[in-house]
């Protein structure tokens, strides 16, 4: 076990598969030199060199789309798109060819690439740095879509993207960059894709989160402690495919049920949660699902604490489900 | 700026540039002349067969036959190509199966991409041609990313993508010629100019005189080779695939040639081009000029000619046969497969819904009118 923040737990995680597999190559807008505006690709170049983690032009479809190319020649690529706000211009590459190239090609060429990219707000990054763009991700069959809340996952779900046979959007959430610590396994660690985990157990409600908000709600739930509140909060760590059966038994378990996510909500992740939730265990519920989320606006500058899902917002909300 | 149009024959397929004539044997000729008339009466085939609304959809690539099947002799067969949609010549040349061609065209049981596209986006792995895309210009950056691993693992390799001189106004195109140059990737990225974007001539696409010149800015050779000279294909494409393997990085081709067709069988072209210009184009029609070259060269006799064509009817006949007679749709479960490598929890409770659903209300048949 080693301390690690989320940036040093993604670069061993890198460091590590790229020296199991020399297939595995890092690229992305200055991953090499500089190590990555977030320095998570730090090192790697100086131990791998310049041929295995790639400094590229400044084109995201570019990147993406020759990432296609060399996993289809059978390298592992992983590229780093910025922030999760650039990804789009690589939006046409990642749906109509990355996601689609096994389908379409009947099983005969598959492109096991990783895209990882920041996402999330709470930096004073406006707009254009702080979108949580998830969603746009899970609605397109063939891509897998993981995003951890911390450290020890970030390793151990990267390690497995890495790994795996299927093209991986992989959502870092920048916040906690920093600012998550804790003890990483060292060396080769693997955590499932598609496995949730629930990271405090609870009886009275269940809250159902990811990435970034997992802080928030397990703040939420110390705060309600504090009020003789029992909250179970459950990180679901991949959406695509998502743990229905973790989802399904705390739902059971606790009857009530809020769906927390940055990203908007009209359209957003929760919806799905939602529905699942009212086609296969509306009889267990005591109360309405009910969805904490940002607005429906773009990400404000100024004003991002009062567009972020707090502690107080979840707890309203908990407050709700309760007294229904 | 002027870029030379290089060419090996004339029109009447006598031979202009000796210096540039690549050096092929009887059976090679013969075997080229043979894969482009397979092209253009497979294509008419099809097309009648489209018409009789035996099979969905079709593309030609009539007028266009040289330059796929000539950059495909010019390539190894570890070479990859990244076709666009009107390069099946390049599958032909190096050994797809009639009869495989076909059942993709039907999209039925033995169609290898289990019937999953529309007609004419073939994949054929074992031969390095690479999955069709329809959106224009998307597979590009896939050549670069697989010359650039081929590169890396220095194998040797080269990649080749096709694509309509439509494609070189996308972004993905500029985007992927940046990359190629940059990181010196044995790619070929062959622009056939065939003078019509669906219902847009190719003066509607660009500002410059050529496709070619574009090479100059991203930094990388540009060549102007007359498509319908199958002998000047093979030259430039060898020289370009060459210069990949010496290390010395990609080359942008134009391939000036002409879709003497529809863009596909939806589209009629009588309502926005005149049909002189077509007809003008037959007379620089490249299996005739390439007949003509083998004619004076001694190795097409009238026989061999005639010979050909019967062949080539007769697999066609059989392969058609064989593809109608297959069972018309893949198995019901391959619907849910190749999403991912294995299938995850959702898709398996989807499919078992679809087939509880099929086995309550029987197979389904698509709605009248």
């Amino acid at each position: 076990m080693a301390e690690m923040n989320l940036i040093q737990a993604v670069n061993d995680a890198l460091r590590v598969e790229m020296r199991r597999d020399p297939r595995v190559v890092v690229l992305g807008e200055d991953v090499g030199r500089f190590g990555g505006v977030f320095q998570v690709t730090v090192g790697l170049r100086e131990e791998f060199g310049a041929d295995r983690c790639i400094d590229t032009p400044l084109a995201e479809s570019g990147i993406v789309g020759a990432a296609i190319g060399m996993a289809l020649y059978g390298l592992r690529p992983v590229a780093e798109i910025q922030f999760g706000d650039y990804i789009y211009p690589a939006y046409d590459q990642i749906v109509n060819e990355l996601a689609k190239i096994r389908y379409r090609s009947g099983g005969e060429y598959a492109a096991p690439v990783v895209i990882r990219t920041p996402i999330g707000g709470g930096i004073k990054g406006g707009h254009y740095h702080s979108q949580s763009p998830e969603a746009l991700f899970t609605h397109i069959p063939g891509l897998t879509v993981v995003c951890p809340s911390n450290p020890i996952d970030a390793k151990g779900l990267l390690a497995s993207a890495i790994r795996g046979e299927d093209p991986v959007i992989f959502m870092e959430p920048k916040r906690y960059y920093h600012k998550s610590r804790a003890d990483v396994p060292e060396g080769e660690y693997t955590i499932p894709i598609g496995e949730a985990k629930v990271v405090r157990s609870g009886s009275q409600v269940t809250i159902l989160t990811w990435s970034a908000m997992v802080h928030t709600a397990l703040e939420a739930a110390q705060k309600g402690e504090a009020e003789g509140l029992d909250l179970e909060v459950v990180d679901l760590r991949t959406l695509v495919p998502f743990d229905e059966a973790a989802i399904l038994a705390s739902v059971k378990k606790t009857g009530r049920v809020v769906i927390v996510h940055e990203a908007p909500r009209t359209s957003g992740f929760g919806a799905e949660l939602a529905a699942t939730i009212a086609e296969k265990a509306i009889l267990h519920l005591e109360a309405p699902i009910l969805r904490v989320t940002g607005f429906d606006t773009p990400f404000p500058y100024t004003l991002e604490h009062e567009y972020l899902p707090d502690a107080d917002r979840i707890l309203d909300a908990v407050g709700r489900v309760l007294s229904f | 700026m002027k870029l030379e149009v290089t060419r090996v024959i004339d029109d009447e397929g006598r031979v202009l540039h000796p210096e540039r004539e690549p050096a092929l044997s009887s059976d090679e000729l013969r075997r080229l002349y043979r894969t482009m008339l397979l092209v253009r009466i497979l294509d008419e085939r099809m097309l009648r067969l489209r018409m009789q609304g035996r099979m969905g959809f079709y593309l030609t690539s009539l007028g266009e036959e040289a330059t796929h099947i000539g950059a495909a002799h010019a390539l190894r067969d570890a070479d990859w190509i990244y076709p666009a949609y009107r390069e099946i010549g390049a599958a032909l040349f190096r050994g797809y199966p009639l009869g495989t061609f076909m059942c993709q065209l039907f999209g039925n049981s033995e169609d290898p991409v289990k019937g999953r596209q529309m007609p004419v986006h073939h994949s054929v792995k074992r031969l390095n041609f690479v999955s069709v895309s329809s959106p224009v210009g998307s597979h590009i950056p896939h050549a670069v990313g697989t010359a650039w691993a081929a590169k890396l693992q220095k194998t040797q390799d080269v990649a080749l993508a096709f694509f309509g001189e439509g494609a070189s106004s996308t972004p993905i195109f500029h985007v992927s010629a940046n990359f190629a140059a940059l990181y010196k990737v044995p790619a070929i990225l062959l622009c056939r100019n065939n003078g019509w974007a669906i219902s847009v001539p190719s003066s509607g696409q660009t500002a410059t005189p050529t496709f070619a010149q574009k090479a100059i800015a991203y930094g990388m050779p540009g060549v102007l080779v007359d498509g319908n000279d199958i002998l000047a294909m093979i030259h430039v494409v060898r020289e370009a695939a060459a210069r990949g393997r010496r290390g010395e990085g990609p080359t942008l081709i134009e391939a000036r040639t002409y879709r003497r067709g529809a863009h596909s069988s939806s589209d009629d072209p009588s309502k926005y081009r005149d049909p002189a210009e077509p007809k003008e184009w037959e007379r620089r029609d490249p299996i005739d000029r390439f007949l003509k070259y083998g004619q004076a060269r001694g190795v097409f006799d009238a026989e061999f000619v005639a010979h050909t064509r019967q062949e080539i009817n007769r697999e066609i006949g059989e392969a058609l046969i064989y593809a109608e007679s297959r069972p018309p749709k893949p198995p019901l479960h391959s619907l849910f497969e190749d999403v991912y490598a294995e299938i995850p929890r959702h898709l398996r409770e989807q499919a078992a819904g679809l087939e509880a659903e099929i086995a309550r209300h029987g197979e389904k048949v698509p709605p009248r009118g």
